[in-house]
């Protein structure tokens, strides 16, 4: 038995950790593209805050696009309520509050990422550590997620979790694939051609898939080949269908559990069934923004629907 | 004014119980016993056993110093006071019956109507209710002080909701991973299973409605309470819900609680929230904290609240004065456990004389607690002295006064060594069917050279008490 509100602070718990994980990613691509380019990294680094999601709050407080001022927008920045420091805060502050349904190791973890991120996020970053600083992050954050699949007992607890990381990390790639397409397509007729392009690797390098792709594709990187990774590839562990298997995997065993289906399955067997039909080809021809924008939508209406049908509030 | 030392008194060497550890403290390297209390405070941030401090922004979440020589208290100080303990306890409880029924105590003349009649902590609500199993406080922590080799005092009775077990357990748990070999040596009462014995006495008391397993839940005010971690520990350690007012609805004559899968109804609620903000409907209507109706359930005899609502009125420092008496009336023995001679300022003649004593006198609000609100008048400035004296006047039946006690000190390990403080305790104990008490208890320790003040709110720490089994 969970109370509705435990779950609510499971589920957000693990979306925030998912966020912060991938937030570092984001910044360590814009960083690799700035230091792998001699001019127009400004725009690299517009590009990781629009990915980021943050584009709108970043523009009300810096004019220019440096590596200083995103890097601290979105690692430090607490008054942003995705930066990493804040993520994680938010996440800490609901671990707090389910701690009775988390194992020791689980909070330890957390509790021990969040010591460890206000240590080191105290001050601004010098550019010099930022890479320290990164791979700080992705380290905390893969302790606490072996402390979670080490310990965790495969219970309502663990399926509430899992769809707030599966929802959370299906909208990042979905924006950053939006996003980094529209900067790096100059036109459609580019689709299908082979681009010698340093920032094909960057949405890659964000969904750390630079070096897997080439396990499963050619060397190059191609548009569509990019997209279909990262959309349909079931293996991929950051794509849209894959994540969407473990929703409906995790909402099963909720289905099953309590006996009983709601409407977020509907909802989300809907959302699985737009990503199993049909080929990348098909997803190009009617439109990829139109595709991202529309699973956006839909993934957000997931969650809202799961609140709503787990009496999250 | 010399105080008697717990380990080290001045003639001899160390007293009985502490002879062994005082033998394997004598072998230790001193670097490496304070690399151990580093150790310890890491042990503690890092499972998060943090309080909150009122009042305070920026350090919204402190630890409790933990010092690492414990209190050592032997196998037959235990038994002693468990007795009087025990014999306190039922006291207490069958106070509460009367008080809230016949009020026989009332009309024996033994303590005044007033007292009752025009105090906050009595509720009228509670007139004629008859809570299940017929127990009134459940967990009750009493604060006890010591001043000589056979004088202890009860200081404080706390019936209400005592917060604090949960550093009894975690102090313990942090010393058998600190010193194992300790453990080895010398034979220590277990306190773990406080947590099984809280579930059960929990479960003891369910309604009489209730067939079957009761289902127990931990009512706490939210992760932003200063006992947040505690209500947490204890949910987690039982094995229950930790719930909060806005999960609990009355459902079906029913308390119950807002799960994933709909509404499950809870028999018995260990509340750490306070009687005002219980039932919005009955008490404070602005209470966010509680559960409209929960009070009607409650006379209905639905659901066990854990404590019962009023009984502050039994630890209400202006009843205490009257405890011997209550102790007598109601167990028809004097008290094993003696109070400490207080002046109640209602009274003209000790107002008179606290008024004129007032730098020798400890003065305490009646229903302050933590520490706030009181005047040490040994360790207070004149000016302090002369604001506190102008608020006596002003509400004299406000406040109680004490005498400065000598309280035992018990050494903590300070960067010169060990260094003598003042210490009290506060063992748990546990009402259901029967009286339990945890061999042990919270030790808190006066950190400042001197001073009386143990509270963790005001600059105290903790130590690990150990009761021996010899």
């Amino acid at each position: 038995m969970l109370l509705g509100r435990n779950a609510n602070g499971l589920y957000w718990m693990n979306r925030y950790i998912e966020r912060a994980e991938n937030m570092a990613r984001l910044v360590d691509a814009g960083l690799r593209m700035a230091l792998t380019r001699t001019q127009g990294a400004a725009e690299e680094w517009a590009s990781v805050v629009i990915s980021a999601g943050s584009d709108v709050a970043y523009g009300q407080k810096y004019q220019e696009h440096s590596a200083a001022n995103v890097s601290d927008f979105l690692l430090r920045d607490t008054s942003n309520p995705s930066s990493v420091m804040a993520s994680i805060e938010t996440a800490r502050f609901n671990a707090r509050m389910v701690r009775t349904a988390l194992t020791r190791e689980t909070w330890e973890s957390i509790n021990e990422a969040w010591m460890a991120l206000k240590r080191m996020l105290a001050k601004p970053i010098d550019e010099r550590d930022l890479p320290t600083v990164l791979d700080a992050i992705k380290r905390e954050t893969a302790l606490i997620r072996g402390a979670f699949y080490g310990t965790m007992l495969r219970n309502e607890i663990f399926d509430f979790s899992q769809l707030g990381t599966y929802v959370e990390r299906a909208d990042n790639t979905a924006r950053i694939l939006d996003v980094k397409y529209y900067v790096l397509l100059p036109s459609i007729s580019w689709v299908g051609s082979t681009l010698d392009n340093y920032q094909w690797e960057s949405i890659l390098r964000s969904v750390s898939a630079h070096r897997s792709y080439r396990w499963v594709y050619e060397a190059e990187y191609k548009p569509t080949n990019i997209a279909d990774y990262l959309i349909l590839n079931a293996r991929m562990p950051r794509s849209l269908t894959f994540c969407y298997r473990f929703v409906i995997e995790h909402l099963d065993f909720l289905a099953r559990d309590y006996s009983a289906r709601h409407a977020c399955h509907d909802t989300a067997e809907c959302i699985h069934k737009m990503l199993k039909v049909g080929s990348i080809k098909d997803i190009f021809d009617a439109g990829l923004h139109e595709f991202l924008t529309g699973f956006i939508r839909e993934n957000t209406r997931l969650g809202d629907q799961i609140a709503l049908d787990y009496r999250f509030y | 004014m010399a105080a008697f030392d717990e380990m080290l008194p001045e003639s001899s060497g160390p007293r009985r119980p502490y002879t062994a550890y005082d033998r394997w403290l004598k072998e230790q390297d001193p670097a490496r016993l304070t690399q151990k209390t580093q150790d310890a405070e890491r042990v503690f941030r890092k499972t998060g056993i943090t309080f909150a401090v009122y009042g305070e922004q920026e350090a919204s979440e402190r630890l409790i110093p933990f010092d690492i020589v414990p209190r050592i208290i032997s196998g037959q100080e235990w038994r002693r006071l468990t007795q009087g303990i025990e014999q306190r306890v039922q006291a207490l409880n069958a106070f509460l019956d009367d008080i809230y029924h016949r009020q026989e105590i009332l009309r024996a003349g033994r303590i005044p109507k007033e007292l009752i009649a025009g105090n906050e902590a009595f509720l009228p609500e509670m007139i004629g209710v008859r809570p299940p199993a017929g127990v009134y406080t459940h967990i009750i922590g009493v604060d006890i002080v010591r001043t000589g080799e056979n004088d202890f005092f009860v200081l404080e009775d706390n019936a209400r909701t005592p917060s604090g077990v949960s550093y009894m357990l975690e102090n313990r748990e942090t010393m058998m991973q600190l010193f194992p070999e300790l453990f080895q040596k010398i034979k220590v009462r277990p306190v773990e299973n406080y947590p099984a014995l809280l579930r059960r006495s929990l479960a003891a008391v369910k309604p009489e409605s209730t067939s079957g397993t009761p289902t127990v839940a931990v009512l706490t005010p939210g992760s932003y309470n200063s006992a947040y971690f505690e209500h947490a520990f204890l949910a987690d350690q039982m094995g229950v819900q930790l719930v909060e007012g806005p999960d609990l609805r009355v459902v079906d004559g029913h308390v119950a609680m807002r799960t994933t899968e709909g509404f499950k109804q809870i028999d018995v609620l260990y509340r750490r929230v306070d009687d005002a903000f219980l039932d919005p409907l009955t008490f404070r209507p602005d209470s966010a904290l509680g559960i409209p109706g929960i009070m009607d359930v409650y006379r209905a005899g639905n659901i066990t609240i854990a404590n019962a609502p009023g009984t502050g009125i039994a630890d209400d420092k202006a009843i205490y004065s009257y405890m011997p008496e209550i102790v007598e009336f109601y167990t028809g023995r004097k008290a094993i456990l003696g109070n400490i001679p207080t002046w109640r300022c209602s009274e003209p003649d000790s107002l008179k004389y606290v008024l004129e004593h007032i730098g020798e006198l400890v003065v305490k609000e009646v229903h302050g607690s933590g520490g706030y609100g009181m005047l040490v008048g040994p360790a207070a400035s004149k000016k302090e002295c002369e604001a506190f004296t102008e608020k006596l006047k002003a509400k004299p039946s406000n406040y109680i006064a004490q005498p400065t006690l000598a309280l035992s000190t018990c050494p903590i390990l300070t960067e010169k060594g060990l260094a003598p403080r003042h210490v009290d305790l506060r063992p748990y104990v546990l009402v259901s069917d029967r009286i339990q008490i945890v061999p042990g208890g919270l030790t808190r320790v006066a950190l400042k050279e001197g001073s009386l003040v143990v509270n963790s709110s005001q600059g105290g720490g903790t130590k690990d008490t150990w009761v021996l089994d010899d």
